[in-house]
């Protein structure tokens, strides 16, 4: 396995009108690592996904995704975006699919539009891409025809689509009963298999436990305790690790 | 004692005769008196008072639109109607009428450089004429092969012919004369086109007050009264005593009437089918104009800078906080002596740009209701702001806003009715003339209701359809 990271967050700070919502956060993630970012709702988990994503501008701090550098201040220009673009995938916790086109169409809009691939070469991918991830037959469907499981699915494909080296995923737990979630996390460790990087936030130290490599904490802004996921979740070491597993 | 006698006096007298007129039409037929408006004054006035008089009571003006005289008199609003009201079989067919009191010629007006271009209605074949609309002039310029042009007043026909949007004008000569003062470079045709009578309409069932007015009509034309007021208001020309004696004579009304026979009801329905066509093409295209203005508008007040955003607003304010109808006149009258806008052109442009300003903001709030998560995830897979736009915002904005887009197409359908304002003879306009000349809205009526109806049914349809085709859509 390559050493290098793929993702590296170096004292992240992200500020908005009065309230400090990150308080200089340093992550770090290998090729073909499964990161959880876990903490109790509220202390800035999916505020560090979307820095990443280039969502959202932050006030100090770097972000390295795969060679390309966001820095503090406004977003990048138009052609560092695409570079950014091309290594980070996200799927959002509410999917947001694209209601007004098919399963099918949400994965392949990308790659013909983006990407310039061929309508027809998009359209094997994708298919092949639904069929691993199980809703293949769903490939007609509209969005709010589908499940929630299913929209789900659908969602990671339609990232999975342009192929990128780091994946975002927003609380994918969230709103899967346990029979689901087993499902996911193999799904997901799938996923690392090629090499693929995939950052997740959760609070769910089950689900963590059973297919994370590592687990990072976060509490108030701040990293309050990283390691191997199991060891972690075996012997919190700080209050909020504890708080967040007596929650569940 | 006098106050007694004035009280038995106005008990003899009777209830004053209510006769209605139009003062909009002004001089020398009824015009507000400019010494004190409150009262009015012209040659229609006079004779309405020697009536009043030789009924034994004391005239009465009620204010009504000309194009409303018929109905009004016979719902009984007041007694008689006169104000250039012209002798024609409908009226005569429907309403009770006297003999006239009054030959006029209808005469074509020219601009002075072409007096000897079109002196003749042939020579018109082809051009545009214009004249007032549900008038006998207006039933004869459709029997012509000229292009006729309708107006609500007789002051636009004149200008508009000065200004090169009309060939010539066919109006009264009374009309044509008073206006050649205020007008300069127009020229009357001497020789008459068409001859005509003024009359006094009554209701239909009135008929033995309307033997009585006969009587006080003809003694008046003995005795040399409705000479000397002719003659006062400068209306008393070399026709006028051979059309006397024929009135005295007892010539029969059909004697005394020139022109084409009556217009059957039928004979109107190709104009209307004609007007309803020009309805659905007015519609269409101002739709297509608004539809486009406004994806601009409610494009530049989302993704445009602060300057853009103020002035794209501004302008949707002005076009929603003013009339329709204003907008309609200032484009046409307003701006002619800049730019001279054909009348179907400005009511194209007056629509469109009116609707798009309606337009913009379904666009934009549709356009907002598509939630920034989707933009989101497009953002993240890589798609310019330009392609968000296209791909994914654009197209389901475009379905939210399909339902009040029909409902907007359906409101200008009938709005369009408004740019007859502006000469254009659409259905709403050719009904309204349809029944002035028939002397009933009815069937008119009826049969514009029906068009309006076979026009926006369908539209509402199909937009019916094609949203739910959306919804089941594949891609």
């Amino acid at each position: 396995m390559e050493s290098r990271d793929v993702l590296r967050i170096a004292a992240l700070r992200l500020t908005r009108g009065k309230r400090e919502i990150l308080r200089g956060i340093d992550l770090r993630a290998g090729r073909g690592e499964l990161v959880a970012l876990m903490g109790l709702s509220g202390g800035g988990k999916t505020t560090v996904l979307r820095c990443i994503a280039a969502l959202e501008p932050f006030d100090a701090g770097a972000i390295d995704v795969d060679g390309v550098t966001l820095r503090a201040g406004p977003l990048p220009p138009r052609n560092m975006m695409r570079e950014l673009r091309r290594r980070v995938g996200m799927v959002f916790q509410l999917h947001y699919l694209f209601e007004h086109l098919t399963a099918l169409h949400n994965v392949t809009l990308a790659p013909t539009h983006v990407a310039a691939v061929a309508r027809t070469d998009a359209e094997a991918r994708a298919n092949a891409l639904l069929e691993s991830l199980g809703v293949a037959h769903r490939r007609n469907a509209l969005p709010r025809e589908l499940s929630g499981g299913e929209a789900q699915r659908v969602a990671i494909a339609r990232a999975m689509a342009m192929d990128p080296p780091l994946l975002l995923m927003d609380e994918p737990t969230a709103s899967l009963d346990p029979a689901r979630r087993g499902e996911l996390g193999e799904t997901l460790v799938k996923l690392t298999d090629g090499g693929r990087t995939l950052l997740i936030t959760t609070h769910d130290d089950d689900f963590v436990r059973d297919f994370a490599d590592r687990a990072v904490i976060l509490a108030d802004g701040e990293v309050v305790e990283e390691g191997v996921a199991r060891e972690v979740l075996a012997n919190p070491t700080h209050a909020a690790t504890r708080a967040l597993l007596a929650h569940q | 004692m006098p106050v007694v006698l004035f009280l038995l006096a106005l008990v003899a007298e009777g209830p004053p005769l209510r006769w209605g007129g139009d003062a909009e039409g002004g001089a020398p037929f009824v015009e507000a008196d400019p010494r004190d408006p409150m009262k009015v004054r012209g040659f229609d006035v006079e004779v309405a008072e020697e009536i009043a008089k030789g009924l034994g009571r004391r005239a009465e003006f009620v204010q009504v639109q000309f194009s409303q005289i018929d109905a009004s008199v016979e719902r009984g609003d007041f007694e008689v109607g006169m104000s250039g009201v012209e002798d024609i079989p409908a009226r005569r067919a429907t309403h009770a009428a006297t003999v006239p009191y009054y030959e006029f010629h209808e005469v074509l007006t020219v601009r002075a450089e072409d007096r000897n271009k079109y002196r003749t209605m042939s020579d018109l074949r082809g051009h545009r004429v214009g004249t007032l609309g549900g008038t006998m002039a207006y039933d004869f310029l459709l029997t012509q092969p000229v292009q006729t042009v309708t107006y609500d007043d007789d002051v636009h026909p004149y200008s508009d012919l000065r200004q090169g949007r009309l060939d010539a004008v066919l109006l009264d000569n009374i009309i044509a004369a008073r206006r050649m003062p205020s007008i300069p470079g127009l020229f009357i045709e001497p020789q008459p086109v068409a001859t005509g009578h003024y009359i006094v309409v009554l209701a239909r069932a009135n008929t033995a007050m309307r033997d009585r007015i006969n009587d006080v009509l003809e003694a008046r034309m003995r005795d040399g009264t409705l000479e000397r007021i002719y003659r006062k208001w400068g209306i008393w020309d070399s026709y006028q005593p051979a059309f006397f004696q024929r009135v005295l004579g007892g010539a029969p009304p059909a004697a005394l009437r020139a022109g084409a026979g009556a217009p059957l009801v039928l004979s109107y329905i190709p104009a209307l089918i004609r007007a309803a066509v020009i309805t659905i093409i007015i519609s269409c295209i101002s739709m297509a104009l608004a539809i486009l203005v406004g994806t601009i508008i409610a494009s530049g007040r989302i993704y445009g800078n602060v300057m853009l955003r103020a002035i794209l607003t501004t302008y949707v304010e002005v076009i929603r906080g003013t009339p329709l109808l204003l907008q309609l006149f200032v484009l046409y009258y307003g701006l002619s002596a800049v730019i001279r806008l054909p009348a179907l052109l400005a009511a194209l442009i007056g629509l469109g740009l009116n609707y798009a300003a309606y337009e913009s903001e379904i666009y934009r709030g549709a356009l907002e209701a598509v939630p920034r998560g989707q933009l989101e995830a497009a953002r993240t897979l890589g798609f310019t702001e330009t392609q968000v736009l296209r791909l994914v915002r654009g197209p389901q904005a475009f379905r939210l806003a399909l339902a009040p887009m029909t409902n907007d197409f359906v409101a200008l359908l009938k709005d369009s009715s408004l740019v007859s304002v502006i000469t254009v003879v659409e259905l709403t306009k050719q009904t309204s003339i349809f029944a002035a000349n028939i002397g009933s809205w009815v069937i008119p009526g009826a049969l514009c209701a029906a068009l309006y109806l076979i026009l926006s049914l369908p539209l509402s349809r199909l937009a019916g359809r094609l949203e739910a085709r959306w919804k089941a859509a594949t891609s």
